[in-house]
């Protein structure tokens, strides 16, 4: 099993007639997806590796059966491609995009909030079920099949989360990347309830980083919910006041958000606390024997 | 995106939002003709910098002058806005050095009955743009809500219906205002909860927001603006603070226009305009990483080995050959950088391609302190062989762990 996606899921490339919707498209291809087609306005009707191009995602949804969506359409147009592609009845609606104004994430995630979507992202490098379905711009090959559930709110930090766990041989379940913006339209709460509900998933891995309330909510939520061994990761411990830190929702203002408030959260809720960046597969690993004991 | 006070002013003053008369100046001349264009007995002279905390703050060369002083002739706001221009002013938000001050603002004065505070920011938990009211206006509104934050009024509002007249009556009724007042708040916050999502901000902040006193000596010269004339009770922002998200500036081109780049850090500004995401800090070592959470990690990697990090980078998905030389020319132009650590996950970059813009910029640049490379990922080990068969002095790392530690031990030792 897994969450979200799996071999049988059927994906559109919003973008796909643009330069890095391509070749994106063609990595998840390459990794085995089941990618049946893609969506630009005007150029319904043009192929695109061996895929074919609609005008409109509702027309794409009608002739190709798609069932999720991978969305690399430029920050302008993103909210209009997200709800397009909830109008068109989505399941997962995946936003690879970065630079998304704010308050149009305000209006679209009250929209997919009340819908029967899932949004990932924006600004996130995508979903990945090991073995089975990649949507996104993750390397395919760092994953391994396995039992531990991973979810990030960055991208290349996830990668290196994912290479650690490979090499101590704890596979990955499925691997979410939330993404960096303020407003995201899966929070660590939504994960975390996917994941203890998932038979697949044994053990679950969370990397969060400055900003934002995500993380203590996180752990309040583990605290009550969940059963399986859980470890994280905060990044950001060196980082200022004030300043953003690449990700838009790296930010640590009005004296929230700091790295050491999340550490105590978390810690507070039983999770095990990765010292460094170097330790976040080892922290799994003592999360797993703690629970065995 | 930071502005200045008198511009958030200018802007509000647009969209029918209640501000104080005010002139820019320049020289301590302009400020002497400001005072008296505005015609009032008493008027203040505030220094514009983009840091908060200035009628506190001090000029670090002549602390008997603080940013904010009111005046009460044309001299005295020529010889206050002579003490402050070209002079680093430091508060509680500009670090010891300070911020050099290059424009004032010239205000009419008036008649403070009370000050509140009032702030819009985007609320993440509630994914809604949140307007936050309290009666202690004028303080410090982080350690209100520190040690009281019963005293701050919330209420949630949605983009396009805005706030809502009985959302405006509940926050009069918590704040004690009556009657005209009312009316006032409601004008005021509704106009101000507009312009928040018209111009895609990310905070705008009323510092004091004032209910102007009962006298009303200066209720006869106004404002301006189309709300009205300010008679007693009424609703005036005396300090605004506006900023704006970075991602929308794209649709704003009357805004990104009113960016200061002499109030922002060379380093940052010239990282960005290659298109790397940089912070400067104060340490000794210089990280390049791709990816913010990489990054910051990296940052956290070398703490906890005992060193300190002197900035920020994130090189991004790119990562080609300027990039990266760029990135290291920054780097290297901070004096306190002893040591640079390079840590990059190659996925779809491959380690080859990265590998080789670092030998490049590195001979392009000329090192003269260590540089520890690591790299992982994708084509790692043709990686590792470039870099080392380039018979630089680059120092190769394994790991993580190894990488902070040699680039630690490389620092101590320079």
């Amino acid at each position: 099993m897994s969450i979200l996606i799996d071999k049988n899921t059927r994906v559109l490339c919003q973008g796909i007639t643009g330069k890095v919707g391509q070749f994106h498209t063609k990595g998840c291809l390459d990794y085995g997806t089941q990618m049946v087609g893609g969506v630009t306005p005007g150029k319904g009707g043009e192929t695109v590796l061996g895929l074919p191009v609609f005008d409109t995602v509702l027309e794409a949804v009608e002739k190709t059966g798609a069932d999720a969506t991978m969305i690399f359409v430029p920050p302008a147009f993103t909210a209009d491609a997200i709800l397009e592609a909830v109008d068109a009845e989505i399941k997962t609606v995946i936003a690879i995009t970065e630079g998304v104004p704010v308050i149009d994430m305000v209006r679209v995630y009250e929209i997919v909030r009340r819908s029967k979507s899932v949004l990932v992202g924006p600004n996130c490098p995508g979903v990945i079920t090991p073995d089975e379905c990649k949507i996104g711009i993750m390397p395919g090959y760092i994953h391994k099949k396995g039992p531990v559930g991973v979810m990030s709110r960055s991208g290349t930090l996830t990668y290196e989360a994912v290479w650690q766990l490979s090499n101590l041989g704890l596979g990955q379940s499925t691997c979410v990347g939330l993404g960096g913006d303020p407003i995201v339209g899966t929070s660590f709460v939504d994960l975390f309830r996917m994941y203890q509900a998932d038979p697949a998933t044994e053990a679950i891995l969370m990397m969060g980083e400055i900003g934002g309330t995500a993380e203590e909510e996180a752990a309040a939520f583990v605290h009550r919910h969940v059963t399986k061994p859980v470890a994280a990761f905060i990044a950001g411990r060196a980082a200022p006041p004030g300043k953003r830190m690449g990700h838009a929702g790296a930010i640590i203002s009005g004296g929230k958000g700091t790295a050491a408030e999340k550490v105590a959260a978390l810690e507070a809720a039983g999770i095990e606390v990765a010292a460094g960046p170097a330790d976040m597969g080892t922290a799994m690993q003592r999360a797993i024997d703690r629970k065995r004991r | 995106m930071k502005i200045h006070e008198f511009q958030a002013k200018e802007i509000l003053r647009k969209a029918g939002v209640p501000v104080p008369r005010g002139l820019v100046a320049r020289t301590a001349d302009e400020a002497a003709a400001a005072f008296k264009e505005l015609g009032g007995r008493l008027s203040v002279v505030k220094a514009q910098i983009h840091a908060g905390g200035r009628g506190k703050g001090t000029v670090k060369s002549n602390p008997a002058q603080h940013g904010v002083e009111l005046v009460k002739s044309a001299a005295d706001a020529a010889k206050v806005a002579g003490n402050l221009l070209g002079q680093a002013l430091v508060t509680i938000q500009t670090g010891p050095a300070g911020q050099t001050v290059r424009q004032v603002l010239v205000e009419e004065g008036c008649d403070i009955a009370r000050e509140l505070y009032l702030g819009i920011v985007v609320d993440r938990a509630a994914a809604a743009p949140v307007l936050m009211v309290s009666a202690q206006g004028g303080m410090n509104i982080e350690e209100v809500a520190a040690h009281t934050p019963e005293l701050i009024f919330r209420e949630r509002f949605h983009p396009d219906t805005g706030l809502l007249s009985y959302q405006v009556r509940k926050l009069a009724a918590k704040l004690g205002l009556k009657g005209a007042s009312v009316a006032s708040a409601e004008k005021f916050m509704k106009a101000l909860c507009r312009v928040f999502v018209q111009q895609d901000c990310s905070l705008a902040e009323i510092n004091p927001l004032v209910v102007t006193g009962p006298s009303g000596v200066t209720g006869s010269s106004g404002v301006t603006g189309p709300i009205g004339v300010t008679g007693a009770g009424d609703l005036l922002a005396l300090d605004a603070k506006m900023t704006f998200d970075d991602n929308a500036l794209f649709r704003h081109k009357d805004l990104a226009e009113l960016r200061d780049l002499a109030e922002e850090e060379p380093m940052e500004l010239r990282a960005g305009e290659a298109g790397l995401s940089f912070v400067k800090l104060e340490g000794s070592i210089g990280c390049l990483v791709n990816g913010a959470g990489l990054a910051m990690s990296t940052m956290d990697l070398i703490l906890l080995h005992g060193g300190s990090p002197a900035n920020f980078l994130d090189v991004g998905g790119g990562a080609n050959v300027q990039q990266v030389t760029e990135a290291f020319r920054i780097l290297l132009s901070d004096k306190n950088v002893k040591a640079v650590l390079v840590n990059i996950f190659g996925g779809i970059m491959r380690c080859t391609t990265i590998a080789s813009a670092i030998m490049e910029a590195y001979q392009q640049v000329g090192f003269n302190v260590p540089l520890v490379v690591r790299l992982e990922g994708t084509e790692v080990e043709e990686g590792r062989k470039i870099l080392a068969g380039g018979n630089l002095d680059i120092i190769s790392a394994t790991g993580l762990t190894d990488a902070a530690r040699k680039v630690v031990e490389a620092a101590t030792v320079a």
